[in-house]
């Protein structure tokens, strides 16, 4: 039994059956990413602050400008297959798959400045944010208490102040990546401490919606890497048996890409910027 | 993955691109790939079928066990209280009796489990797949083994949501509709309680529900038979085509709003949890800042495109037994079409009537209530032509035409009652009532599950060869339908006494308070109500049987057409093969032609040539 039109458009849909599958998978992606971009709209109009600043910048254009490259390479790469010529595609097919490793790369370097990013809170009712020396990496309250840390006290680096605005309840700012160094170190006797939190997910709604939505998008560039590293690798020895079905398959996981990529180019203004 | 690809490829270059389809050279399956991994979508249909009725059973048991407790409150239940007990420990059910936390966690999951784990795959999963490909006249779906998939998530979710009754705290407690901030807090003595276990099966039952209706557009779209253009379509096809698009976008909000809630439970965010919040006398130690509000609107995002959802189907079933039955066209088919269409469309627009009561603003509730009354219309519009279809027809009362036919006025019902709900000032007094209850347990009980049973009846013969006994199948109709009123038309009374759905002794204490007035009545009720519950269960008993003793024992039909039916699902062999039709079909006419004058017969089957 063979299914009708899974390499060959279907003449008066104009489309073969996996086109048409990608097209309704991404009208439901929208829904899903469009969902959380809405809900994202109702949590910050309904908030009382809205932490700005708290991202890497630079990072973040390093991360657009990198997906924005793949998109074009994944496109190359299924121009090079219609063209015949197997060696580019690899080529555009291989750079693709290490620019969405770039991204994972820097990603998770964000994530970590967040996870290694604290607040706490002192018995006296003190709140501050800033660092804890050595970088640990997500603690609690809970971490500080483990007996074998064998922890009496904490060096924590406080953020700097923004100076001008005076403090602003949503300055929450992560000015810390460069200096913190450079800024006095308090020590904390573990006792004093009555509450500790990472800038993880939990600290605000700002960053629940931040990590909600960049850890769902970096989920998309794995699978989307996932499946373009395939046709790149043993994937690709359907070019000597069926080439047209090779090109449709990397046309359509380029159209899934360029959704990936698209979310991306929402959300970093959204996350970043505003 | 790629051996298989290989394989398909290279019978692929030796058919050449022109090759003659219909010739088959697949080798013997083993019995796995066969019947339990199969990729053929008749397998998988029937997969879906005996899956959804066995949940279809378990949710009905979580409910007659709840209606003990609501007839007889406090009382140990009889026989089946100390299995409880036995099962899930002497927390929830000591000596028998039901504790408040085990009737909300029944409830919750009677809900989810009748929702999502049996009419929607019954109804989508099981009759769309089997029948659609044989009504377009398609050899399988268009993606064969994303369809497997889409079972075996189904199934996976079944289980996770199975599984939650025996995980310590128990299944989900907070209502089918899972509100925030309730459904974060209910359970705070344990990280990973029902509610997470709800919230991961929800998460799987999506990825099935997306899986399986983004191959149902691309079958209805790529791969109807030559001369199935879109108007000669049988009305079910487009009542499947419509549902899926509604699963394909309307799930993924619930989907994200799952995802948050699932944060909110694990990641300890604060999406749907307000500032300020205090358990137990202890304020929340959470961020706060989020919205209970953006959960329900979410939620019903969903929630009403999936009534239609449960609907749509329905009709469809409906529609091709009526037509076929009294032995005439349908009565305004084009205008069902669209209407099945708008109603598709405005589904999507009327999901805040549900939340009148949230104090979301007069100018948003005027929208909704005039959406609301909008999405009648086209409703309306089916029902009435299917009541008209059935004038001057020279109607074949077999069992899955009686099925249909109460279908009909219970569906009515349904509907007209639905009505009040959707003005916003008359919701103001009904809303949480039993009113509610009753509302919507006839659109789907009496109305969705009795079209699904009439699809049994109606296909059975072609799954199977043989047909299902008549008599107690007329049996089975007859109880049912009674029971099915007596259980659920005595609601609306209750509900407009006012008596609220989430009580857990079936407003018994509320009633016994000074100043209240009126629930005497609706306490009566409750102990009727039980019993006709229970009579109905046993009601289906004759249908469990039939259906089993049917399938070696039942009359065997003669001709692959018994039901001297029009449509392609009945020029197939019987049980139809694997690439289903013995040559490749060609339509050359309209879905319905019963009775056309001047005719041999008074069938002409679709693909008779012109």
């Amino acid at each position: 039994m063979d299914i009708p039109y899974t390499v060959q458009a279907r003449p008066d849909t104009g489309l073969y059956n996996a086109k048409v599958g990608i097209w309704l998978f991404l009208a439901s992606e929208v829904m899903l990413f469009g969902a959380l971009f809405s809900s994202y709209v109702l949590l910050r109009v309904g908030s009382e602050t809205w932490p700005q600043g708290l991202l890497n910048v630079p990072l973040g254009t390093i991360n657009t400008v990198v997906l924005i490259c793949s998109s074009i390479t994944v496109v190359l790469a299924w121009a090079s297959l219609k063209l015949k010529d197997f060696g580019s595609y690899k080529l555009y097919q291989g750079v693709t798959v290490l620019l969405a490793a770039t991204f994972m790369v820097i990603k998770s370097f964000e994530y970590r400045d967040k996870l290694t990013h604290y607040w706490v809170r002192l018995n006296d009712g003190t709140e501050m944010t800033g660092h804890i020396e050595g970088k640990p990496f997500n603690w609690t309250k809970a971490t500080l208490s483990k007996p074998e840390l064998g922890l009496t006290e904490i060096h924590f680096h406080p953020d700097p102040v923004p100076a001008a605005t005076g403090a602003h309840a949503d300055s929450e700012a992560a000015h810390g990546h460069e200096g913190a160094a450079a800024h006095e170190s308090l020590t904390i006797p573990v006792s004093e401490i009555s509450r500790l939190e990472s800038f993880g997910p939990w600290r605000s709604t700002y960053l629940a919606i931040y990590f909600t939505l960049t850890g769902l998008h970096a989920l998309h560039v794995v699978g989307g890497a996932l499946v373009i590293g395939f046709l790149w690798g043993p994937g690709s020895r359907m070019w000597r048996s069926d080439p047209e079905r090779l090109t449709n398959r990397v046309e359509v996981s380029g159209l899934f890409w360029h959704f990936v990529d698209l979310v991306w180019i929402f959300l970093f203004p959204v996350l970043y910027l505003l | 993955m790629t051996g298989h690809n290989g394989a398909a490829a290279a019978a692929h270059a030796a058919h050449g691109a022109g090759g003659a389809a219909g010739h088959d050279d697949h080798h013997e399956l083993g019995f796995l790939r066969k019947y339990v991994f199969s990729s053929d979508h008749k397998v998988i249909g029937v997969q879906y079928g005996l899956t959804a009725l066995l949940f279809l059973f378990v949710g009905f048991v979580l409910i007659a066990l709840m209606r003990w407790q609501l007839a007889y409150p406090g009382e140990p239940i009889p026989v089946f209280g100390r299995l409880l007990e036995a099962i899930l420990g002497p927390e929830v059910a000591f000596k028998g009796i039901m504790s408040p936390d085990l009737y909300n966690s029944f409830g919750a999951m009677h809900g989810t489990i009748m929702v999502f784990l049996a009419v929607v795959p019954l109804a989508f999963g099981a009759f769309g797949n089997y029948v659609v490909p044989l009504q377009i006249g398609a050899p399988d779906m268009a993606f064969p083994r994303l369809n497997m998939a889409s079972y075996w998530c189904y199934f996976l979710g079944g289980v996770l949501m199975f599984a939650s009754f025996f995980i310590p705290g128990g299944a989900a407690k907070s209502g089918w509709t899972s509100y925030s901030p309730l459904a974060t807090i209910a359970d705070l003595a344990h990280h990973v309680d029902g509610q997470t276990f709800w919230l991961l099966g929800m998460v799987v039952l999506i990825t099935s529900s997306l899986l399986g209706s983004v191959n149902f557009i691309a079958t209805i779209i790529q791969l109807r038979a030559p001369g199935m253009g879109w108007m000669r379509m049988p009305f079910f096809v487009w009542a499947q085509l419509v549902t899926a698009f509604l699963l394909l976008l309307a799930f993924p909000p619930l989907e994200a709003a799952g995802l948050m809630q699932l944060m909110d439970n694990i990641a300890g965010t604060s999406f749907f949890l307000p500032s300020g919040l205090v358990v137990s006398g202890r304020p929340l130690e959470v961020s706060g800042g989020g919205s209970p509000l953006l959960w329900q609107h979410l939620f019903w995002f969903l929630g009403h495109p999936e009534v239609y959802v449960l609907i749509l189907p329905a009709m469809g079933i409906v529609a091709e037994i009526i037509a076929n039955n009294t032995r005439k066209p349908l009565f305004g088919y084009r205008s069902m079409v669209y209407a099945s269409m708008a109603i598709g469309f405005l589904s999507f627009i009327v999901w805040a009537h549900h939340m009148y009561l949230t104090g979301m603003g007069t100018k948003i509730s005027t929208f909704f209530q005039t959406t609301t009354m909008m999405i009648s219309i086209p409703s309306v519009i089916i029902l009435t032509s299917l009541f008209i279809s059935l004038w001057g027809g020279s109607i074949r009362f077999n069992t899955p035409m009686l099925f249909a036919l109460s279908f009909l006025p219970m569906f009515g019902i349904g509907g007209l009652t639905g009505l009040p709900l959707g003005f916003n000032a008359t919701d103001i007094q009904l809303h949480d009532t039993y009113y509610v209850i009753g509302h919507f347990h006839y659109v789907v009980a009496p109305g969705t599950i009795f079209a699904l049973l009439a699809g049994v009846y109606f296909w059975y013969p072609k799954v199977t060869g043989r047909r299902m006994n008549e008599f107690w199948g007329r049996v089975h109709w007859a109880t049912s339908l009674v029971f099915m009123n007596l259980v659920f038309l005595p609601m609306f009374v209750q509900g407009l006494e006012g008596m609220s759905r989430r009580m857990y002794d079936g407003g018994a204490t509320y009633a016994a308070q000074e100043g209240i007035h009126g629930l005497a009545l609706a306490i009566k009720l409750n102990v009727g109500i039980s019993h006709a519950a229970w009579l109905l269960g046993l009601a289906q008993i004759p249908f469990v049987i039939n259906f089993f003793w049917s399938i070696r024992h039942g009359e065997k039909v003669v001709g692959d057409n018994p039901w001297e039916a029009t449509t392609l699902d009945w020029a197939t062999p019987t049980p139809p093969p694997h690439g289903n039709f013995a040559s490749p079909p060609v339509v050359a006419r309209g879905p319905y032609e019963y009775s056309f004058a001047g005719r041999k017969g008074d069938f002409t089957p679709q693909n008779q040539p012109a």
